[in-house]
């Protein structure tokens, strides 16, 4: 692989891991684990934690997919890999 | 108008609309017939991946299946929606890149062996056939409630119309008639939730509605399910965790790991027109999905709420739920319990000889809590209420006008025949493709792959129906252990095949053995060796959830874990990767010079 190349692969591991972090920490860490605790806040008539857990969590999924394309995108371009 | 006559029209209405569509479509154009989603507008293409996706599983059952569960239920929301993330990020953009058909495709050229692609397609129909049992429950339930039949008759009469719809074919593969489907099921599925939403709190929007007070009162929703749920002995509806959070947090797992490992779902985003719109795409059919998902705790909880209001005057007024005429007396019972007991799915059972219904947790060990249920005279919860009819029974519940719960009927159906009819398109595909012309019989004729694969979709309809005629769970129960075996096998061989330069054929192979095999002997040991009734085993290894009280829907984590542990050792032990493969890795990495798609359809 040329330097180009790792640095490029580099980066898409960098923004990977980035989301993924995110993603775990509001599914399996608000939503799951850290609940309990959570449930003591309220938003409106939720328990926070089981707003996380059945709602907040899905609309994050979604922001994160669209906020990765775009990041992606941007990756592509940069490094000169994109698509025509 | 009648309601069976309102329900034939609207579900006749609609399925006029999809062949219509299909017609006209096919006419229109063949080439869209092989590249799904070419040329369409990516959000057009995110609705219909949603209709296909969204199968009995998500509509006809989840929603129950959240009402009992409660606050544990999330595991299904977050764990079938979560999977989207990794699907768009981990999978979708490299195997787009990569350029073929299907996941054996894929892992033959990958992994440069026939034998790895065969084990592919052998973990894939295990998936699969557990997963059409879970749709052939759903749609059992569907058409028994449609028709006015038996549950099992149900099942025979969706046997034979599911395979009619999957040898018509074609129809399935027409964007413009998903998308079609995709609008029936989201009306039907939001419509009476937002009747509901608006009828219980003054707002229409369920998601809202959820976390708002009732109407009339400064009580949120959720707070007075609670107060209930509580009242009658059932655990706290907000914070009941499914088993354990160990169990909770693997459970989910599975299904997110599962959901980026089955094939019908990738498939979809083999056939973008470009990498990039393969990372977007994903996120367009997670919207359309979501609007499902997330009316679904609304729907869940509120019907939960209708049904102990039904059965129980006493629970609104916060009243004792004791008194002896607090509990609904049977020969007043609503209608909609009288059409459901018809299909044997709802079942009163007069314990305490009163005539009237007792609806509790009678499995309850609190002794205050046993001792008002003895001075009440309760002798055991009296109803017996199949959690798959409750998003059916939903809209009839709150006595929502007919058009509504005919609409409803339309959607369930509408989503039990298209993913039931897709998956058995996979199944054949794989069988007389996959399998038969690649591996075995390589001169197999164009026609005799055909009818090879119409014989093996008949076979596994047959299959599916007896099972789902005494199914190992609930249909989005039986749905998690397909995906459980997705994420053992399939999943974690795909992740290796892209971010691994170094992992070979022998590494990847043993994985997915170990992954599906201990998966399948720990799902076999609490349900019955492939399904059968009467041959658990659990018993023998120390009884049900013995590892970790971990559930067998849930295992597939376990196994996902074991699948990578055993690739890497084996891998270790084994020759290298051949170097044009490493160098094949490194391109898929880069999406510039994605071509068009090749190999055989």
């Amino acid at each position: 692989m040329t330097t180009d190349g790792v640095a490029y692969w580099k980066a898409v591991l960098a923004l990977i891991r980035n989301v993924l972090i995110v993603w775990f920490i509001v599914s399996y860490g608000f939503g799951i684990l850290l609940a309990p605790m959570l449930n003591n806040i309220h938003l409106g008539g939720y328990p926070l934690g089981f707003w996380f857990a059945q709602q907040g969590s899905m609309y994050i999924f979604v922001a994160l997919i669209f906020i990765y394309a775009k990041k992606m995108g941007k990756i592509d371009q940069k490094f000169d890999v994109h698509e025509d | 108008m009648g309601l069976q006559g309102i329900t034939y029209l609207v579900v006749g209405i609609t399925f006029a609309l999809y062949i219509g569509i299909a017609i006209w479509a096919r006419a229109g154009s063949t080439k869209e017939f092989y590249v799904a989603g070419g040329g369409v507008h990516p959000v057009l293409n995110g609705m219909a991946t949603g209709a296909d996706w969204m199968s009995a599983a998500s509509f006809i059952s989840m929603a129950g299946l959240i009402a009992g569960m409660g606050y544990g239920g999330a595991l299904f929301l977050m764990g079938w929606t979560g999977g989207y993330v990794l699907l768009a990020m981990l999978l979708a953009p490299y195997l787009r890149k990569f350029g073929k058909f299907t996941v054996p495709q894929f892992f033959g050229t990958r992994y440069y062996s026939k034998g790895a692609s065969t084990v592919a397609v052998l973990c894939l129909l295990m998936a699969s056939i557990t997963y059409i049992i879970g749709q052939m429950t759903g749609v059992g339930v569907a058409f028994s409630r449609f028709l006015g039949v038996s549950n099992s008759t149900g099942i025979y009469i969706g046997m034979a119309i599911v395979f009619m719809y999957a040898v018509f074919g074609g129809m399935k593969g027409i964007t413009y008639t998903q998308v079609a489907q995709y609008c029936v099921l989201i009306l039907a599925y939001t419509v009476p939730a937002i009747f509901i939403s608006m009828h219980l709190t003054g707002n229409p929007i369920p998601q809202l509605g959820l976390g708002s007070d009732m109407v009339g009162s400064n009580i949120s929703l959720l707070h007075k399910l609670d107060m209930i749920v509580q009242d009658l002995g059932f655990p706290q509806y907000t914070t009941s965790t499914r088993i354990s959070t160990l169990n909770m947090f693997v459970y989910t797992v599975s299904l997110m790991i599962g959901t980026a490992g089955l094939p019908h779902v990738i498939v979809r985003f083999f056939t973008v027109p470009k990498v990039k719109d393969a990372r977007s795409s994903a996120g367009w059919a997670l919207v359309f999905i979501a609007i499902l998902y997330t009316t679904a705790p609304a729907v869940a909880a509120m019907a939960r709420m209708n049904l102990h209001k039904t059965i129980n005057t006493a629970v609104m007024s916060g009243g004792d739920v004791f008194a002896p005429d607090a509990s609904l007396v049977y020969e007043e019972r609503p209608d909609w319990m009288k059409r459901w007991e018809v299909t044997g799915l709802l079942k009163f059972e007069d314990k305490n000889g009163d005539g009237r219904i007792q609806y509790y947790n009678d499995t309850n060990k609190d002794p205050q809590f046993q001792a008002k249920v003895a001075a009440a005279g309760w002798k055991g919860s009296e109803l017996n209420v199949n959690r798959d009819i409750m998003v059916l029974a939903n809209p009839e519940i709150a006595l929502l006008p007919n058009w509504v719960i005919a609409l409803v009927a339309a959607g369930g159906l509408a989503a039990a025949l298209s993913t039931a009819a897709g998956l058995l398109l996979a199944i054949s595909s794989a069988i007389s493709h996959d399998l038969l012309k690649e591996k075995f019989m390589p001169d197999l004729s164009e026609k005799g792959e055909l009818m090879a694969g119409k014989i093996a979709m008949a076979c596994s309809i047959v299959v599916a129906g007896i099972l789902g005629l005494h199914p190992p769970g609930f249909a989005a129960g039986t749905v998690a252990i397909a995906f459980g075996l997705a994420a053992s096998s399939i999943f974690p061989a795909l992740m290796m095949g892209i971010f691994s330069k170094t992992m070979n054929k022998q590494g990847a192979m043993a994985g997915m053995i170990a992954g599906i095999g201990i998966t399948m002997f720990y799902v076999f040991a609490h349900k019955g060796i492939f399904f059968v009734k009467g041959t658990e085993f659990v018993d023998a290894l120390g009884g049900p959830n013995f590892f970790l009280g971990i559930e067998p829907n849930a295992f597939g984590t376990i196994g996902a874990i074991v699948n990578f542990i055993v690739a890497f050792a084996v891998k270790n032990m084994t020759a290298p990767v051949p170097d044009d493969i490493a160098d094949m890795v490194e391109q898929v990495r880069i999406p510039r010079g994605s071509k068009a798609v090749d190999g055989s359809h």
